[in-house]
């Protein structure tokens, strides 16, 4: 053995140089692999860094909008006492603001319609109900105050600029200085869109806001958490702790791997089949979507609470049954509380994909124009993620910012859902 | 309305009975209540659940059915007015019928002379079918649950066993609540079956499978379906092919290394950082990614690809020319950001495969000298090689499934290519397309959409089934 070392150290052969260089190819080929999965890592986060600053950075613009509060005479002269919603009120805004602006309208009414475009066809609307509620208001001036048009919200936000061609932009050059003439005379605030959480879905992007949504994905979350979780929770402790090991029960427990990974839009069709069309439950409500994302949910509410059964140590069963309580008991006295962290964990997080989930929602009509709030579960609701499918295919630019602002809100809502199954995970996680 | 307040009735009734059924019990005993069988409110549960659930029941079926019994009742006679109308007008016909005698709006279609007779006629019909099944149903309801009371509420006493019984109700309800998940199988595969075979009733199955010309939104009379062959969607399958293919090229090798790097390279504390970051990118709703290829990645592509199309147009002009004129809703947006949203899945489903691979094979490599990359390529992949194709698989019926990401990214034209660079559609965007908006639902156009679904369900459930039983037999060889 020394003899062997003796013969190869001092003088290098030509095996060791070859060795040498072999070794140094392996190490470089060890780096080049490790350098390539941390590559790869890298890739993943850029993309989520990517995805979330680019949402972010298109969206937050939406929650600064910029109004505008104008003194209005109610002019006695156009406004007919007998027909008050047949008013031209809009005119009657217009000429409140070419007062403040100084200009003059001309025979063919084009500059009142160019100053119509400035702002919200709500200050019209206002001004009805007001006058609705109070008709000695008529000849008297009243402030008036309401949110710009969103082209005009636009330019503020630095989205049009007036370096574009005037052809290629959708306010020329003498709205643009009516607009800084407006803001110089303080006419113009900019603030928080209180307006974007208190209303519902709009033809004009101004005036709309995600509240409609909001509600329609709370209500349709109700019915999904009324029926998946119980349902869910009790098919898993049933196959886990009283189910015979037969073919039965595989049959069963292949088919629940199997529904987990079937695509969402079947589960569309399903609705669409067996809710609308067999059992006539109302399209678009919020019932026939929580029941489709209920049948969605229900696998992989299984599949946890499954898992956090088995976590439950058999000494604890076998204590149960060993002070005479019956298997009944021993389960829902005992092991399904322990489980119950556990559970809750993940029926949070099959929820907040259903919350996410918008394919089977598009099959069974909710993709109809819905302005308010849903009236209740059987009537017609749209829901988030749908609300951003919507706004996504809306032609105006300023649909665009209210789309990202929309996906904020929704992750948002993701976010705190997830946070709290991890917090519910830590804080009633047990080790046994 | 009815129904609620019914079942607000029935659940009062059946806490009556449970006290009343408490009280027996431990009246029985004279005092001396370790003489009960069971613990009194056994008794008590026994007997309310005699009383409530059956009438419950009823009552929830009463809802989801009694609108159907209606419709079949009042459409068993048809005046001979209503059958001159064509079958859709039938169905507005009657569906106004029924919404006038609930006090709904019904549709605007006006009816005249001999339709309105008709309507008032089945106006009143469907009146007094409708309180006759309420009265029915209520009836029904309020005898089953004095019934079940009646029958429970004698047989309490001491020796009664009524834990028994209680549990037996509640393994009852277990059994049924897992029979749920099975039923929803049965429900999906019979909808499906059953609209499909309605479609392949007007298109014959084989040239629905292997015709080469997509375009539903021609054939618009019966008579044209048929022979202009509008649903061959062998140009969808191209498509969803394509579209995949590209997804599994980002994906496979971006979540397999790091897949590999998490679990062999990574210190903990990198490992504790990056997981739940990718969870994230799990958790997005695939309509954030949508919205994401349709407005940033497809513009960013294109700009980049007309760009270089300039570049090459002098040295190339054939090439450079097709650059330039490149659209936002390409094949290759799509299947990039399918690929990115697929990253997380592929890198979680194989981290588990690796971590499974026993800790001895491991270090029997590390002893023979390997170094760390030797050891993955050598020792671990080919022994987690099965799992991993298993993750792929998984990851191709995710990508085959995919809807909104496609919907809004991809086109709308039925092509047979595989230049990544052109628009394609794919079989779930048609499915959204063929659905949502206006639909007579009989026409062969809407019924195509379930026989796209049907085969989408099939394949994805194929690819499902292999690879769950790669993942198991795998599972076994280490336990």
């Amino acid at each position: 053995m020394t003899d062997a070392t003796f013969g190869a150290a001092p003088p290098r052969s030509a095996a060791s140089t070859a060795m040498e260089a072999r070794l140094k190819k392996r190490h470089r080929s060890e780096r080049i692999f490790k350098a390539q999965g941390l590559a790869a890592i890298i890739v993943a986060l850029v993309f989520l860094v990517v995805l979330v600053g680019r949402i972010v950075s298109q969206g937050y613009t939406t929650f600064e909008s910029h109004t505008l509060s104008v003194p209005v005479y109610l002019n006695p002269d156009r406004i007919d006492r007998s027909d008050l919603t047949g008013v031209n009120y809009d005119y009657i805004v217009a000429e409140a603001m070419m007062k403040k602006l100084g200009v003059q309208d001309d025979d063919l009414g084009t500059v009142s319609t160019k100053v119509q475009d400035l702002v919200s066809r709500d200050f019209g609307f206002q001004l009805l109900n007001k006058i609705k509620a109070d008709p000695s208001l008529i000849g008297k001036t009243i402030t008036v105050s309401g949110s710009l048009k969103a082209d005009a919200d636009l330019y503020f936000k630095g989205e049009i600029k007036r370096s574009t061609a005037e052809g290629d932009r959708k306010l020329d050059n003498q709205q643009l200085d009516w607009l800084e003439q407006l803001r110089k005379s303080g006419a113009i605030k900019s603030g928080f869109n209180f307006a974007f959480f208190t209303n519902s879905d709009s033809t004009e992007p101004e005036q709309a806001g995600v509240l409609g949504a909001v509600v329609g994905s709370a209500m349709m979350l109700i019915i999904t958490a009324l029926i998946a979780v119980p349902v869910g929770v009790l098919a898993a402790t049933y196959l886990e702790e009283f189910a015979p090991k037969n073919r039965w029960t595989d049959i069963i427990e292949v088919n629940i791997n199997n529904l987990a990974a079937v695509p969402s839009i079947v589960y569309g069709l399903l609705g669409l089949a067996l809710f609308i069309n067999w059992l006539n439950v109302p399209r678009s409500s919020p019932l026939v979507g929580g029941l489709v994302l209920a049948l969605m949910a229900l696998p992989t509410v299984i599949i946890a609470t499954r898992s956090a059964l088995k976590a439950v140590p058999p000494s604890i069963r076998e204590a149960a049954l060993g002070v005479g309580a019956s298997k009944t008991q021993t389960v829902f006295h005992h092991v399904l509380p322990l489980a119950m962290p556990g559970v809750m964990t993940g029926a949070i997080l099959s929820l907040a994909h259903a919350l996410g989930e918008t394919a089977p929602l598009l099959m069974i009509g909710m993709v109809s124009f819905v302005p308010g709030v849903p009236e209740g579960f059987t009537g017609a609701a749209t829901v988030l993620p749908v609300q951003v499918f919507i706004w996504e295919n809306a032609s105006e630019r300023a649909f665009h910012e209210r789309t990202a602002a929309a996906i904020i809100v929704l992750l948002v809502f993701m976010i705190v859902m997830n946070a709290a199954a991890v917090i519910m995970r830590r804080r009633f996680e047990r080790r046994w | 309305m009815l129904t609620w307040l019914s079942l607000i009735v029935l659940a009062l009734f059946s806490g009556a009975a449970f006290v009343a059924g408490r009280r027996r019990a431990v009246a029985a005993t004279g005092g001396r209540a370790r003489v009960l069988h069971s613990l009194p409110n056994y008794y008590g549960t026994y007997a309310a659940l005699w009383a409530g659930a059956p009438a419950a029941l009823l009552l929830l079926a009463g809802a989801m059915f009694g609108g159907r019994v209606e419709d079949a009742v009042l459409q068993s006679t048809r005046p001979a007015a209503v059958q001159a109308l064509e079958p859709d007008r039938q169905a507005v016909f009657y569906s106004d019928a029924q919404a006038i005698a609930a006090k709904q709006s019904p549709s605007e279609v006006a009816y005249e002379g001999d339709l309105k007779v008709a309507l008032d006629a089945k106006v009143a019909e469907a009146k007094r079918v409708g309180t006759l099944i309420n009265v029915g149903m209520l009836a029904a309801a309020a005898v089953l649950a004095l019934a079940g009371f009646l029958l429970a509420f004698p047989r309490i006493s001491t020796e009664f066993r009524a834990r028994n019984r209680v549990e037996g109700w509640i393994g009852v309800l277990l059994i049924g609540c897992s029979v749920a998940a099975v039923l929803t199988t049965l429900g999906i595969v019979l909808s499906l079956v059953w609209e499909s075979w309605r479609f392949f009733q007007s298109v014959n199955p084989l040239s629905f499978l292997f015709g080469t010309e997509w375009s539903p939104q021609i054939a618009m009379r019966a008579d044209q379906v048929a022979s202009a062959g509008a649903f061959g969607a062998v140009p969808l399958f191209a498509g969803t092919f394509l579209i995949m293919f590209i997804a599994m090229l980002v994906a496979a090798p971006v979540g397999l290394y790091s897949a590999i790097y998490l679990s062999e390279y990574a210190s903990r504390g990198v490992r504790g950082v990056v997981k739940p970051l990718l969870e994230i990118l799990a958790g997005v709703p695939t309509v954030v990614y949508g919205f994401f290829a349709a407005l940033t990645v497809g513009p960013i592509f294109r700009a980049g690809f007309n760009a270089l199309g300039a570049m090459l147009v002098g040295t190339m002009p054939g090439v450079g020319q097709y650059l330039m004129e490149v659209q936002n809703q390409m094949a290759l947006v799509a299947g990039v950001v399918m690929g990115i949203m697929l990253i997380p899945f592929v890198s979680s489903l194989s981290d588990d495969i690796i971590n499974a691979v026993p800790q001895t094979l491991r270090d029997g490599s590390y002893a023979m000298g390997a170094t760390k990359s030797e050891t993955v390529k050598k020792v671990i992949l080919p022994a987690a090689l099965p799992g991993i194709m298993a993750a792929m698989l998984l990851a191709v019926s995710r990508a085959v499934g995919e809807t909104m990401i496609v919907t809004m990214a991809a086109g709308l034209q039925a092509k047979m290519t595989v230049n990544p660079l052109d628009t394609v559609t794919t079989v779930t965007v048609q499915i959204v397309t063929l659905l949502t908006g206006d639909q007579e639902f009989d026409s062969p156009k809407t019924l195509s959409a379930f026989g796209l679904g049907l085969t989408l369900f099939v394949v994805t459930l194929c690819l499902n089934i292999v690879a769950l039983r790669i993942v198991q037999k795998y599972r076994e060889q280490y336990d």
